[in-house]
């Protein structure tokens, strides 16, 4: 399988997002520069975390428009797996390609550190190899991961199965602890925990991997003949 | 030249923790009659004299780009003739 790992101006986790992929999953990966206009030769797309274009008027606001996205867009319309991870995330949500909003934290604090998380649906692609209600330790690292939606839009979520995982101490005030959620289709998640750091026992988690695992079984099973 | 001031706002429905942590502290300060803060973004554009349906294309860019509509209400004033 091959994973695009789309670098923005400020993407600073993408170095982490690529060793996770080619070391500890042991899958192909690139780097795709932010004006690239093909996405076609991979199978999977990664967002992942930093502070593209400075956050400059509002976290992911600026990367939307960058020509990649375009492509990005393509990919998710094309059933490929979409993964956004905090800065990710949230140029997800600028996109359209998930509903909702990022606030800042609701203490107006950056938080850094790892957090309990809590395995809500199992049935998507990226988290087959969890089980449900399983809890998970990864690492959050933002300053606006306080995530807001309408009442409709979560009733929405929750009807169906979109919220991937959530907080079991919530730290950034997000709406009903909601720390990830896919699409309608289930084949774009955004979340802001970074699971790409929680790869290896020796990074004080490995529970990220399995994540990794799932997209990858997904595929194996969806378009690999007699895998 | 056109200049245009844009002011982006939370929306109402959408709490807003700078306000509060603000409005806090205006409080310890001995300013108790202040009930609620809301912060914002204030941002001038300075538009060409060619440019054609300013509202509409100011319009455009706020809903674009300026303003996020999930959770940002915004409003905008447009000077005309402006020397920069």
């Amino acid at each position: 399988m091959k994973f695009a790992v789309i670098v923005f101006p400020g993407s600073n986790c993408d170095v982490d997002m690529f060793h996770a992929i080619q070391d500890e999953l042991g899958e192909e990966v690139e780097y795709v520069w932010h004006d690239a206009d093909d996405l076609s030769r991979f199978d999977g797309v990664l967002l992942p975390g930093g502070f593209s274009y400075g956050d400059y008027l509002r976290t992911g606001a600026i990367a939307r428009f960058s020509n990649v996205m375009k492509e990005v867009v393509k990919a998710a319309e094309a059933g490929k797996p979409v993964l956004g991870v905090c800065n990710g995330f949230q140029i997800l949500l600028e996109t359209g390609l998930l509903p909702g909003a990022m606030r800042r934290n609701e203490n107006l604090k950056f938080i850094c550190k790892p957090v309990q998380l809590i395995v809500e649906n199992n049935e998507t692609m990226f988290t087959t190899e969890y089980d449900k209600g399983e809890a998970i330790t990864i690492p959050v690292a933002h300053g606006e991961g306080n995530y807001y939606c309408d009442d409709e839009t979560l009733q929405r979520l929750k009807e169906n199965g979109q919220i991937a995982f959530t907080y079991e101490n919530n730290p950034n005030g997000s709406i009903e602890n909601i720390a990830g959620i896919t699409n309608e289709k289930g084949n774009v998640l955004g979340m802001m925990p970074h699971p790409e750091r929680a790869v290896d026992d020796l990074l004080g988690s490995s529970d990220g991997l399995k994540l990794f695992q799932s997209i990858v079984k997904h595929w194996r099973e969806s378009y690999v003949v007699n895998a | 030249m056109y200049k245009v001031k844009v002011y982006v706002t939370l929306r109402e429905s959408v709490l807003d923790p700078q306000g509060a942590a603000v409005k806090g502290s205006l409080h310890s300060l001995g300013y108790g009659t202040v009930e609620e803060v809301r912060i914002g973004k204030y941002m001038e554009l300075f538009l060409d004299e060619k440019t054609e349906n300013v509202e509409k294309v100011v319009k455009e860019m706020c809903e674009k780009l300026l303003a996020n509509p999930v959770i940002e209400d915004y409003r905008f004033e447009i000077e005309e003739g402006v020397v920069q």
